[in-house]
C-alpha cells in the first residue's frame, strides 16, 4: 500500500473508494467460498485450531487477514498494528476452541471481524487516536463477553510467565520436561544430570512448590 | 519435607496412581482436613494453568511462523511505508502530539534541571538496594517456634530482618543505619536462638552504620572476641567472606574485593563481588586472617554481583564521634587474631556466635 505525500488521512474519497472496492472484491470471493464452506467445515477448522494445526492457522489467515488489515489501515492504523490485532484475535479464537464450549452462531469471518474491530477500537481509544470508525460494510456480532474472558486469560498468562521467569533454571526446564513434555522421571534424571530419579523427583516437587508460591501470591493479589 | 510428601500424594491422587485402599484413605483425609482439600484444588488449578500457558506459547509460536511465511508470500504487507512518503505521513499523523510533547519536554527539562540542582545531595541512587529482609508471617512463626522457652522477652512479630556483629563483648553491636531506621523496637538473636532487646545508641547516615547496645539483663558479656577490626584499606582482589541472616538461619558467602570505592565513587566503602540477599545488611566482611574489613550495606539492583560494604575504619570514626557527642559509654574494640591461620570452616565456626540476627518492627 502506498501513501502518497499529502494524502495521509486526507484524500478520503480516493482511499475510501479503494478500500471499499477492495472489501467488496473480497466479500464477493468469500461468498463463493462460503457456499462451499459449510458449517461443518468451520467446525472442523476450529477443532484443528485447538490442536495447534498449522495448516488450519494458515487457512484462517488467508481467508480473513486481508479484510482485517483493510479495516485497520482504514482506521488510522498501520500494517504492524494490523498484524498485532489479528494475532490477538487468533488467540481469542484459540482459547475459545480449546475451551470446547465454542458454538459458532455466526460465520467464522463475521466473528473474526467483530473481535478485531472491537480490539482495534479499544486500542485506538487507549492510544487516544479514536475517531468515528470507517466501516467496511461487514456485519458484526457482539463480542464483549468473550473479550472480558480473554482479558482474564491474558493476565493469567502473564502471571504464569512471570512466575516461571522467577523460579529460574533448572526449575523451569525441569517442570517443562515433566508436566508439559510428559517425560519420565528416569529420562529427566539423566538429561539433567541427577544421580537418580528420586533426586530429580524431589527437586521437581521443590520447584513446583516455589512456582506455586509465586503464582498464587500474584494471582491472589490480582483478584 | 512434609509438604513434599503431601504434594507427592496429591499428585498421585490426581493421576489416579493410588490403590483403591489408599485412595479411600486419602479421600477421607481430604474430607476431614480442609487444608489438604485446598491443596488438591490449588494443585489441580496450577497444573491446569501451566498446561494452558504451554499451549498458548506453542500456539503463538505457530502463529508467528505462519505469519512470516505469509509475509514472504506477500499476503501480509511488510511493515511500514518507506522513504519520504512515510515521514510526511507520520508527521501529519502526529503533528499535534509532537507539538504537545515538545512543549511538555521543554517544561519538564527546565523543572528537572532546577530540582536536580536543589536536591543533588539528597537523592539516593535508585539502583542501590538496601539489604533488609521483610519477614512474612510464615517465617515469623518459625522464629517464634525456634526460640527457647526460657529466654525473654518474646518479640512481637518482627517485620524486618538484618545482620549485626559484636564489636565489644559487653554487648555492643554494629549494624547498618538503614536497618535501625526501619525499626522502632529492636531485638537481636544469636545463633543459639536466644533473643535480647537492644537499643540504638548511634547512627551515621553518611557511612550507613549504627551501633546497638544490648540492654537485656539476660545477656552475659562475652570476652575474647576472636577477630580484630582493620584500620587500613584492603587490597583489590583480596579474598573475603561474610556471614549473615538472609534467611532465618546463618548463611555463609565468599567473594573478593572488586573495587576500592563504593557506589558512585564513595571512598568510605568497598565494592565486593559476593552473593548477598535482603537480610545480609550489617553483616561483617572478613579477610582470610579473620580481620573485619567491612560491613555489608547494599547491592546494585541492576548489575550482577555488585555489593557495597562500608569500610571497617569507619567504625573507629564512629566511636570518636560518639565520644565527642559526650556519651559516657566506653567501647573497646577487639584486637585479637584468634582466627588467623585457621581453616575457613573453623573460622566460621568460631565467628558464628558473635554474628547476630537483628530483627524488629
Amino acid at each position: 500500500m502506498i501513501f502518497i505525500p499529502g494524502s495521509g488521512k486526507g484524500n478520503p474519497s480516493f482511499l475510501r473508494f479503494f478500500f471499499l472496492s477492495f472489501g467488496l472484491q473480497i466479500s464477493n470471493k468469500r461468498i463463493n467460498i462460503y457456499q462451499v464452506n459449510t458449517f461443518e467445515q468451520e467446525k472442523q477448522l476450529l477443532e484443528g485450531l485447538a490442536l495447534n494445526d498449522r495448516a488450519v492457522i494458515e487457512a484462517i489467515y488467508r481467508d480473513n487477514y486481508p479484510m482485517v488489515q483493510a479495516f485497520i489501515l482504514n482506521n488510522n492504523g498501520n500494517t504492524d498494528e494490523a498484524r498485532d490485532i489479528f494475532q490477538e484475535t487468533m488467540i481469542v479464537l484459540f482459547e475459545k476452541a480449546v475451551s470446547g464450549s465454542f458454538e459458532l452462531n455466526c460465520q467464522l469471518k463475521t466473528y473474526i471481524y467483530s473481535v478485531c474491530r472491537r480490539l482495534w477500537l479499544k486500542r485506538l481509544q487507549q492510544l487516544q487516536r479514536y475517531h468515528n470508525p470507517v466501516e467496511n460494510g461487514e456485519e458484526t456480532v457482539s463480542v464483549e463477553e468473550e473479550l472480558e474472558v480473554h482479558e482474564k486469560h491474558n493476565t493469567d498468562f502473564s502471571i504464569m510467565e512471570n512466575a516461571l521467569a522467577r523460579i529460574g533454571e533448572p526449575c523451569k526446564s525441569l517442570l517443562d520436561a515433566y508436566y508439559i513434555q510428559k517425560k519420565s522421571m528416569q529420562d529427566i534424571a539423566s538429561d539433567f544430570g541427577y544421580t537418580n530419579a528420586d533426586n530429580a523427583k524431589t527437586q521437581k516437587y521443590k520447584c513446583l512448590l516455589r512456582l506455586k508460591k509465586l503464582f498464587f501470591a500474584q494471582y491472589k493479589n490480582g483478584q | 519435607m512434609d509438604e513434599l510428601l503431601l504434594i507427592e500424594a496429591v499428585e498421585r491422587y490426581l493421576k489416579g496412581e493410588m490403590s483403591p485402599k489408599e485412595r479411600t484413605f486419602f479421600e477421607e483425609i481430604r474430607k476431614n482436613n480442609p487444608s489438604v482439600d485446598q491443596m488438591v484444588v490449588e494443585h489441580t488449578f496450577l497444573l491446569h494453568e501451566l498446561d494452558k500457558h504451554a499451549g498458548i506459547k506453542a500456539y503463538k509460536h505457530s502463529l508467528n511462523e505462519v505469519e512470516s511465511k505469509l509475509t514472504d508470500e506477500g499476503l501480509i504487507s511488510r511493515s511500514q511505508l518507506k522513504g519520504k512518503a512515510r515521514v510526511v505521513f507520520l508527521w501529519k499523523k502526529y503533528k499535534r502530539s509532537i507539538t504537545v510533547a515538545a512543549s511538555i519536554a521543554g517544561i519538564i527539562s527546565i523543572a528537572t534541571a532546577g530540582l536536580i540542582v536543589a536536591y543533588t545531595k539528597k537523592v539516593t541512587d535508585s539502583n542501590k538496594e538496601d539489604l533488609v529482609a521483610i519477614i512474612d508471617t510464615k517465617i515469623k512463626d518459625g522464629i517464634r517456634s525456634r526460640q527457647p522457652s526460657k529466654t525473654l522477652p518474646v518479640p512481637p512479630t518482627p517485620d524486618y530482618r538484618a545482620t549485626g556483629f559484636l564489636i565489644d563483648g559487653k554487648g555492643f553491636i554494629v549494624t547498618n543505619a538503614h536497618v535501625v531506621n526501619r525499626m522502632k523496637t529492636i531485638y537481636v538473636q544469636n545463633n543459639k536462638g536466644e533473643y535480647f532487646t537492644a537499643v540504638s545508641i548511634y547512627t551515621d547516615p553518611n557511612t550507613d552504620l549504627a551501633i546497638l547496645k544490648i540492654n537485656d539483663t539476660a545477656f552475659r558479656s562475652v570476652s575474647n572476641l576472636p577477630y580484630s577490626i582493620k584500620k587500613a584499606n584492603s587490597n583489590l582482589g583480596e579474598q573475603i567472606f561474610t556471614l549473615g541472616y538472609p534467611r532465618n538461619e546463618i548463611v555463609y558467602g565468599q567473594g573478593y574485593v572488586s573495587a576500592k570505592s563504593g557506589n558512585e565513587g564513595d571512598s568510605t566503602a568497598y565494592q565486593l563481588s559476593v552473593s548477598v540477599n535482603p537480610g545480609n545488611s550489617g553483616g561483617p566482611v572478613l579477610n582470610r586472617n579473620g580481620e573485619i574489613i567491612g560491613i555489608i550495606t547494599s547491592k546494585n539492583r541492576t548489575a550482577d554481583g555488585v555489593v557495597f560494604a562500608a569500610k571497617s575504619k569507619n567504625i573507629y570514626k564512629l566511636l570518636e564521634a560518639l565520644k565527642k557527642g559526650g556519651d559516657t559509654v566506653t567501647i573497646k574494640l577487639p584486637t585479637n587474631a584468634g582466627l588467623k591461620g585457621l581453616d575457613r570452616e573453623q573460622q566460621v565456626e568460631k565467628m558464628e556466635e558473635f554474628v547476630f540476627m537483628v530483627v524488629g518492627n
